[in-house]
Parts: structure tokens; sequence; C-alpha cells
């Protein structure tokens, strides 16, 4: 009845031949529609095979030249056309893990008195404001970066630091150097700005979706807030709180604008990290439009390739694990 | 009695520590916020004039605006949502409506989820290769198309998200009533997921209008006041990001104030987003 109504049509004694051409058209609509929808979901997988092919295809001519050593070598000099990306891989390593370091424990912390002590009142309010530092594009973590945060660095904690640690043998290594301000420790620093809002998010999801019952029993017993966060709620959330972990440290990885304002870009492997590095996104974001000549551009879309393929395989342990604890609480 | 009491109480000194440490953290978390946005309004209310906004992007030296930047992003950002809107509704509709069961939709889901999050720089090459390299130059279609591949998954993560939630009384309502599927999802599950799905637009423009790795080779940047698509068009993050590392003073006044108008656009996108989507809860 539906194509008598959708035209107004009173006329219910309708002849049957025209009905049954308007039925047909719907029919038709039907499967037009189903069809375009099934396209553009499929797109989407094309999209994402697009980026893996046109990254291999474009970055063949370096891998080819290169081969495996183009992963372990450290010089980077488009002069003589010699490329290594050891030093990008190492430095977006590092400035991850500084920013994970962080991140971790405070967001995990802020997680805890989002869900256990803050007064219901302030919860939205608090929540909504660590998530707003999500939104800050990165480009003002980056200008931040430059212009207020690493000359406050290197004008009181870095020469701290270098003062602190410089009779320690290990540290000494670790926190050696003349104190630049900008620098691997500073770009580690942003990130973990950065990345803080989605651990402290997702921490504190996972955690709304413990059973108050089995909190309830701890307190029951005695335990202390800190007892039954410790005993209690992280151990039961564990998955998810690593696939939120997971998921801010894919984000540190690929993270680019915050950086390359702040890390210095230099193509070397220092044991300070208060020496200037770079990170592949760095890199590909400072080097890419001036690069002259195939190889070049080839090495470094190769270096997009390698961080592509070390986010893919974070980002999908990250997934596994929230589809895990997805599953239990559903 | 008392070494229960000793450890009654070592219990209680560290829950007091954790304690003190949590709401430490959440200080830090709130001052990193408050000191990034002070220093933000500072700095760029300095700058700030209807100059701004009237005159082009200066040579270094002389007065100016951002007006050209600020086209070009209103441009690059309408045709990226005009792209990717439909595709990723379209996707995500077949995942709530038609697939929900299939092996199709897990893995696109998957993949979604992957492309959700994946470094915007990669996007940015995968742009130039497809679109850069063959036509020989930088344009503003290839960081249009840069940014719609950014917003396409948001759209199709929130747009099934939000079919999902429709209750499928609604859709055993319309199929009663002989409503053919596409007229179902199209006239019913589209109205009552409306809010959910505009919130996901204004998300995902809230996520690109601040991008910049991905404009930087492809829209790459131009001096001029130029809207052409078909040439190198200037956006407000690669002008914010040329002008903060110049050596220049009046252009890093510049890249402040358009710090300031980036952020506080995609701050009040953002807030707009929930608020709609608080309100279409609550209703």
């Amino acid at each position: 009845m539906v194509d008598v109504a959708l035209h107004g049509g009173a006329a219910v004694t309708a002849d049957v031949a025209p009905r049954a051409k308007v039925l047909g058209r719907l029919r038709l609509n039907d499967i037009f529609f189903r069809n375009l929808t099934r396209g553009a979901a499929i797109a989407v997988l094309i999209i994402l095979g697009g980026v893996m092919f046109s990254l291999v295809a474009g970055s063949w001519p370096a891998l080819s030249t290169f081969g495996f050593n183009f992963l372990i070598e450290e010089r980077w000099n488009p002069v003589t056309e010699r490329f290594g990306a050891i030093g990008p891989i190492y430095g977006t390593i590092v400035t991850s893990f500084i920013a994970m370091l962080i991140a971790v424990p405070v967001g995990l912390m802020i997680a805890m008195f989002l869900t256990e002590l803050c007064p219901i009142k302030l919860r939205r309010p608090i929540g909504i404001a660590i998530e707003l530092l999500a939104g800050i594009p990165s480009i003002i973590y980056g200008i931040w970066g430059l212009f207020v945060f690493a000359p406050f660095l290197q004008q009181y904690i870095q020469p701290a630091l270098i003062a602190a640690f410089g009779e320690i043998p290990l540290l000494s290594t670790l926190f050696a150097g003349p104190p630049y301000g900008i620098g691997v420790l500073t770009a580690g620093l942003i990130l973990a700005i950065m990345v803080l809002p989605f651990i402290t998010s997702i921490s504190r999801d996972v955690f709304d979706a413990v059973p108050p019952l089995l909190k309830e029993s701890a307190y029951g017993l005695g335990c202390t807030t800190w007892e039954v966060m410790r005993f209690v709620v992280l151990p039961y959330t564990r998955v998810g709180v690593i696939g939120g972990v997971m998921l801010g440290l894919g984000r540190a990885l690929g993270e680019t604008m915050a950086v390359t304002f702040v890390i210095g870009n230099a193509h070397k492997i220092s044991g300070s990290i208060l020496a200037p590095g770079t990170t592949i996104s760095a890199t590909i974001a400072n080097e890419f439009t001036e690069a002259v000549g195939d190889l070049y551009t080839s090495a470094l879309i190769a270096l997009g390739l390698i961080l592509f393929v070390i986010t893919f395989i974070v980002l999908a342990v990250a997934r596994y694990m929230l589809m895990r604890i997805e599953k239990r609480v559903g | 009695m008392a070494p229960s009491r000793t450890l009654y109480t070592a219990r209680r000194s560290r829950n007091l520590v954790m304690v003190a440490l949590s709401i430490g953290a959440t200080l830090l978390g709130l001052g990193w916020l408050v000191l990034i946005l002070g220093v933000l309004l500072y700095e760029g209310f300095n700058g700030l004039s209807l100059k701004v906004f009237t005159e082009m992007t200066p040579p270094p030296g002389a007065d100016g605006g951002l007006l050209n930047p600020i086209v070009g992003s209103l441009m690059l950002t309408t045709l990226a949502v005009a792209i990717g809107t439909p595709l990723g509704m379209l996707a995500g509709t077949y995942m709530a409506e038609y697939g929900r069961n299939e092996r199709l939709t897990s893995v696109v889901r998957f993949i979604n989820d992957i492309l959700l999050s994946a470094p915007s720089i990669v996007i940015g090459l995968f742009t130039y290769e497809i679109m850069v390299a063959p036509m020989g130059h930088f344009s503003g279609w290839a960081g249009a198309v840069a940014l719609a591949v950014i917003v396409v998954p948001v759209v199709v993560r929130t747009t099934e998200d939000m079919l999902r939630l429709v209750p499928d009384t609604l859709r055993e309502a319309a199929a009663s009533i002989g409503l053919p599927r596409s007229m179902m999802i199209t006239r019913i599950a589209y109205r009552a997921a409306k809010a959910g799905i505009v919130t996901g637009v204004l998300l995902a423009i809230a996520r690109i209008s601040g991008e910049t790795a991905p404009l930087l080779f492809t829209a790459l940047n131009n001096q001029f006041g130029s809207a052409n698509l078909n040439a190198p068009i200037s956006t407000l993050p690669v002008v914010i990001f040329q002008f903060a590392l110049s050596p220049y003073a009046d252009w890093q006044r510049l890249a402040w104030t358009g710090a300031l108008i980036i952020t506080f656009a995609v701050l009040a996108l953002s807030i707009g987003a929930r608020a709609l989507s608080t309100s279409g809860k609550q209703s």
C-alpha cells in the first residue's frame, strides 16, 4: 500500500498495472540503495588498500636500492643519496616511550579520580575539560611547545637535570649536553600531554564498566579506595586499559606537527635525551616538499610505510584488546 | 593489637598518598589546558584586529592579515566534508542496516578503526601518490581529497553507532506498513539518528580544520590570494606552520593569531557537537 500512500492517492481501487509498475520501481530503488551502500563500505576497504599499495609502490625504488640496510643504516645524506631509517625510527620510539612513561600513570590516576573520588557534580565538567586537550589541534601544541615550553625547559628544567645527574654514570649520558630547549625530551613531554586525554577517557570508560557489586563487596570488606583500584578495578579492566594505552601509543607514534616544531630535526642518534633528534613523521614533514630526485622522495615514502606498518600493528592490537573487553561487558 | 594497627596505618597512609597523587594528576591535566589556552589567548589577542580577516598574508616586515588562508581553509574543509560525508554515511548505513551480521561488516569496521587513528601524514603521502604525482603539481583538490580521507572514517563510525541505537521496533513498524527497506532507512532510521550523525560530521570538521600534516604536500601553500583549486592554495594550519618557524616577529604574531582562530573554531565545534549529542539523548 506504500505506493498508494506515497502518491497521496485516495484511489485504492487503482489499476493493477500502474501499481505493479510503481512497486517494481520501489524494488529497483531498494536494490540500488543496497548496492550503493555496499559499494561505499567496500570503498572504505579500498582506501586502506590504496594507502598500503601507494606506499609500497612509492617506496619501492628506495627499498630495492638499499634493501634491508635501509632499516639499520644511520646515514641520511641527500647529497650522496645514501639513506638509512634507523635515526628517525629510534627518535619515534624514544619520544613515544617518554610520552607513555608519563601519560600512562597520570592518565590512569586521573581516571581513578574521575570514577572513584570526584564529586558527581564535577565529574562531567572535569571529564570534558580533559577531553578538550584532545581537541586542540596538534599544530597548536607545536607552536606552544616551541615558544613557551622549550624556553622554559631550557632555562629551568634542563640545567637542573644536567646538574643532578651529571655525576651518576649511566644517567649522565642520558642527560648529557648543553640545554638546547628543543630535543627528544621536549618532544616526548609534549606528546605525553597530547595522548593523556586518550588514555584518560578510555580508562575512565572501562573503569565505569566494572560492576558496582564487585567494588562494593571490596569496600564492604574494608578495602581502601586505592586497594579497590589496585586489586579489583585494575585486574578486571586490564585488557581494556592496555587497549587504551595502545591507542594512545598509536597517536604518539604518528604525531607529526607538534613533534616537528620541537625536536630539532637532527638525523643523528644521540645517547642524550636532551639532544635534538628526529622522528619518522617529522622527517617527512620537513623534507618531503624539498626532496629533489626520485630516490630521496622514495626514501621518505619508505619512512612513511615503516610508520604505517608500526602504527597498524599497534592499533590492531589495541582494537583487539578493546573488542575483548567489550564482549565481556556486553 | 599492635601489629595490626601498624598495618592499618600503613594501608591508610598508602591510600592517602595515592588519593593525593590522583588529585595531583587531575590538577596537572587541567593546569596544562589552562596554560595552553591562556598563552594562546594572550599571544593571539595581541595580533587580533579586523585586518586579520580582511587582508592577505604579508611579505615579511609588512602589515597584513590572514584572509587568503582563512578562505582556503574554509574551501578545503567544505569540499572535504562534501566528499567524505556521503561516502561515510552510506558505508555506515550498510554496516548498521544491511550487513549487520556479515563478515564484510566486521572487516570494514576493523579497517575503519585503523583508518580513524592512522597517522595523518601517511594520508598526506597517499594523496600525494594518487593525486599530486600524476597531476604533476600541488593543488587544492589534492588537499581536499586528503582531508576527505580523514573525514570518512569518523562519519562511518558515528553513522553506524547511531543507526544501531535506533530501536528495531521502529524498523518493524515501518516494515509492517509495507515500507521498502531503502525507504525505511532514509525516512525513518536516518531521522531517528539525525542528531548523532550531525554530531559525527561536526566532530569530523573539528578534526580536519586543524590538520596540517596532510596538507603540507598536497595543497602546499600560496603566497598570493589564489582561490583556484587547481593550483596550490594556502590554508590556515600550513600558514601557521610556516610563519611560526620564520624568524620574523610580525609573521610569528600572525601565526599566534591564526592559532587562536583555529583553536576556538575547533573547540566551539566540539563543544557544539557534544551539546547536540546530549540534547539528542534526553529527548
